[in-house]
């Protein structure tokens, strides 16, 4: 009996062995380079985190292979920052897109003393993982997090190379009412990420006009989606819209289609990705979805960079790739211009990058989002993502709400001084005519200023669009 | 009307999936009080090798029809033999350890098969070949195909099997009598080792057989589909009573009906206070429920401290 149980020991120890390599691909220890006479190396590590197991495991190993690629150019390239070489080394881990892994895997990259953190992939972990970074002061780009709540908790520390859901559930909010949609069911997988957008969504959707007929909710592990579809169909919506990721779009998209619902599909850059199209099959023909960015196609390294990709990794790129090969990149460029690998030195140098990378120019405001953002709306058509147009892009935006903001300005301050006029008016007689003559020319000079700076703000505007 | 029509359709197709998932587990306990965490995994091992055989054999140009017979046949065979394995190197040893060391074993055989389905698959979904026709039929309002009769016929007929299996054969007769006490069953000329590895083969055939209508019905297939599916039908089975072949069938089909109604009208129920996220609170509550006044389950037998 005795020699058995150790049979079976061994089996258990080779069950969590063998689970151990699979879940993560941790990179072998660097033995502590050694030191050459000439130039002194430094090894940089900078953390890697996506989900490597669960259903969002293929989006994870994308962002990995867009990590690693930037890491090796940087490598081959060698780059020289305080005058010693420096040598780039990926920590990656995986956070199975669970917010309370993603804390625990933070928290070893900060004990792992980390130069900086590229991720994660999901707003759910990455919103909880960014306080733990803010906390060791250790710098933190993701190329995929685009709920708003991430750069906006006030750390210094936190960055994203791509625009928020703010900006993306406008677009799509606009763009559904320009199809002629005029009712539309809402769908979110509960998650930061799906939650945040759906939110986003229906703010720009009911904003736009649109009725909002059904909200429902399923979770990002779900594969049946019948029992809140049924009841979308009740409602007659013209549209679905899916704040979520790919795995359990195709499937509703389809299972749509069996239930007979003849409303179209849209979601976000979750649902944006070849895997929709393949899980979802025929059911994902015609309809739309956004991606924040510029098409590869469209930017001027986009083609090389889609080139050296899927030569090196025999594989085509999911969807956050880029983003995330940039992320390195403009991690590695501030420490190049702050010339120095210390998180509290480089830091500051993030702030003001100016960094021409595959999917934008990017420089970051003041709370660390992507500076005009814009938004790209893509159509399945014949298995493929086919480029519609790009909307969006926050100088535009940004200009017209100003415009809005003055105008009212203007209203209130010319109804405040047409109030005083007449109040001032009826309550002194006629031996004070002169001083509510000066009151009303009071009032006509607010008035006056009010105007120039509406002229001003719709110049600014006419500025912004034209640099567009 | 309709409406509720199509939520009950749902419900049933849901429900003889959990069923025939349950049925595996329910076997396995009901001849050796063992739960067998790994079933989940063994389904999803017979989707994916399903995938791989069927999708190859498309490819060459095979009819449809004999390729799905082809890939369904080499899911049950590789999980039979899956099933064989498992019995053999992780709880044939242990079966006269504590209950919870097989238990926990179940677990690790669960993580062992997941990683493996991981390496040999990889991390993407897989498509599942288009086995069966789409018909769609509509009556009186509510959709369904063609896929999801098969599903609930092919579910309904397993379980009339099983029965006849464990009451009308000799191989049952040996079944229930290792179930009532092994050591005595084997006094009376019954081999044990067979009648449980026995066990565990067909309920991982069984395991196969789901993991086709699955991979069918959802079209997608993913080293990690077992998990949940696994949990779901073992909840099924619980609900039903576990260790009964009848039980494990009426648990599944309630589960199934509980969450698509549930899905379905909660948030009408609750004046849109609980959205249809909440739809697994119905279902738990259910299972708490009935363990609170029954529990070994609606349909499940006393079994005294056997263990």
């Amino acid at each position: 009996m005795r020699t058995k149980l150790s049979v079976v020991a061994l089996s258990v120890v080779a069950a969590f062995a063998l689970s151990a390599c699979g879940q993560k691909e941790e990179p072998k220890p660097v033995a502590t380079p050694a030191t050459p006479i000439g130039k002194p190396e430094v090894v940089v590590k900078l953390g890697h985190v996506a989900p490597m197991t669960g259903p969002q495991a293929h989006l994870g190993k994308d962002n990995e292979n867009g990590a690693r690629l930037a890491i090796e150019e940087l490598n081959a390239k060698g780059m020289e920052i305080g005058g010693a070489k420096v040598k780039f080394e990926l920590l990656a881990e995986d956070d199975a897109a669970d917010p309370k892994q993603g804390a625990i895997v933070a928290q070893k990259l900060v004990d792992a003393k980390v130069n900086g953190v590229i991720g994660h992939l999901n707003s759910g972990t990455t919103i909880p993982a960014s306080k733990l970074y803010a906390d060791a002061g250790i710098p933190q780009i993701s190329g995929s997090a685009t709920n708003p709540k991430y750069t906006q908790q006030g750390f210094a520390t936190a960055f994203r190379v791509m625009a928020n859901d703010v900006q993306q559930g406008k677009v799509l909010g606009e763009f559904a009412v320009k199809q002629g949609i005029k009712t539309v069911a809402i769908v979110d997988d509960r998650t930061a990420y799906g939650q945040g957008l759906a939110d986003e969504f229906k703010k720009a959707a009911e904003a736009s006009g649109l009725k909002v007929v059904a909200t429902e909710y399923t979770n990002d592990k779900a594969t049946d989606f019948k029992a809140i579809l049924t009841k979308i169909k009740s409602t007659k919506a013209e549209l679905v819209f899916f704040g979520g990721m790919d795995a359990q779009g195709g499937p509703m998209a389809k299972q749509m289609k069996e239930l007979g619902i003849k409303a179209k599909f849209l979601g976000g850059d979750g649902v944006c990705t070849p895997e929709f199209m393949k899980l979802g099959g025929e059911a994902s023909e015609g309809n739309f979805c956004s991606l924040p960015g510029m098409p590869l196609e469209k930017l001027a390294k986009g083609p090389e960079f889609r080139d050296k990709f899927t030569k090196k990794f025999n594989a085509e790129i999911q969807l956050y790739a880029p983003y995330v090969y940039d992320a390195v990149m403009v991690m590695a460029d501030s420490m190049k211009r702050a010339d120095s690998v210390e998180p509290a030195k480089f830091l500051p140098a993030i702030g003001q990058t100016r960094y021409d990378g595959v999917t934008a120019l990017i420089e970051f405001d003041s709370v660390g989002d992507l500076k005009g953002g814009a938004i790209s709306i893509y159509q399945y058509k014949s298995g493929k993502l086919e480029y519609v147009e790009t909307l969006g892009g926050s100088a535009v935006d940004s200009a017209k709400a100003e415009v809005k903001e003055a105008v009212a300005e203007v209203k209130e301050a010319a109804q405040a001084v047409a109030g005083a006029a007449t109040a001032v008016g009826k309550e002194v007689a006629a031996e004070a005519k002169d001083v509510a003559k000066s009151a009303a020319e009071a009032g006509k000079d607010a008035v006056k200023a009010g105007a120039e700076a509406v002229k001003n703000a719709a110049e600014a505007t006419k500025a912004a669009v034209e640099k567009k | 009307m309709d409406i509720f029509l199509q939520q009950i359709v749902n419900g049933l197709v849901q429900g003889s999936i959990y069923a025939l998932v349950a049925l595996g587990y329910t076997m396995v306990y009901g001849i050796m009080g063992l739960i067998n965490f790994a079933h989940g995994e063994v389904v999803m091992i017979g989707t994916l090798v399903t995938i791989t055989v069927a999708g190859s054999l498309i490819k060459a140009g095979m009819p449809v029809a004999l390729a799905g017979l082809a890939g369904l046949s080499a899911s049950v065979l590789v999980c039979m033999a899956l099933g064989w394995g498992l019995e053999r190197i992780a709880y044939r040893p242990l079966r006269n350890a504590p209950r919870l060391t097989p238990l926990i074993t179940a677990i690790g055989m669960s993580i062992v098969l997941q990683n493996l389905a991981m390496m040999i698959w990889g991390r993407n979904y897989l498509t599942f070949p288009a086995l069966l026709p789409k018909i769609n039929f509509e009556v009186a309002g509510a959709h369904f195909t063609f896929i999801q009769v098969v599903i609930v016929l092919v579910s309904a007929a397993t379980m009339g099997g099983l029965l006849a299996l464990i009451y009308r054969t000799k191989l049952g007769m040996a079944m229930r009598a290792t179930a009532q006490n092994p050591a005595v069953a084997s006094l009376m000329g019954v081999n044990i080792n067979r009648v449980i590895a026995a066990a565990f083969v067909i309920g991982s055939a069984l395991g196969a057989l789901a993991g086709v209508m699955v991979g069918t019905y959802y079209e997608i297939a993913h080293y990690q589909m077992g998990f949940m599916l696994g949990l779901k039908a073992f909840t099924a089975a619980v609900l039903g009573g576990i260790g009964n072949l009848a039980g494990a069938m009426l648990g599944g089909l309630l589960l199934g009906l509980i969450e698509a109604l549930g899905a379905g009208y909660i948030g009408d129920l609750t004046g849109g206070f609980l959205g249809s996220h909440y739809q697994d609170i119905f279902a738990f509550i259910v299972l708490i429920v009935v363990l609170m006044f029954k529990p070994s389950g609606l349909f499940g037998e006393k079994t005294g401290d056997r263990a």
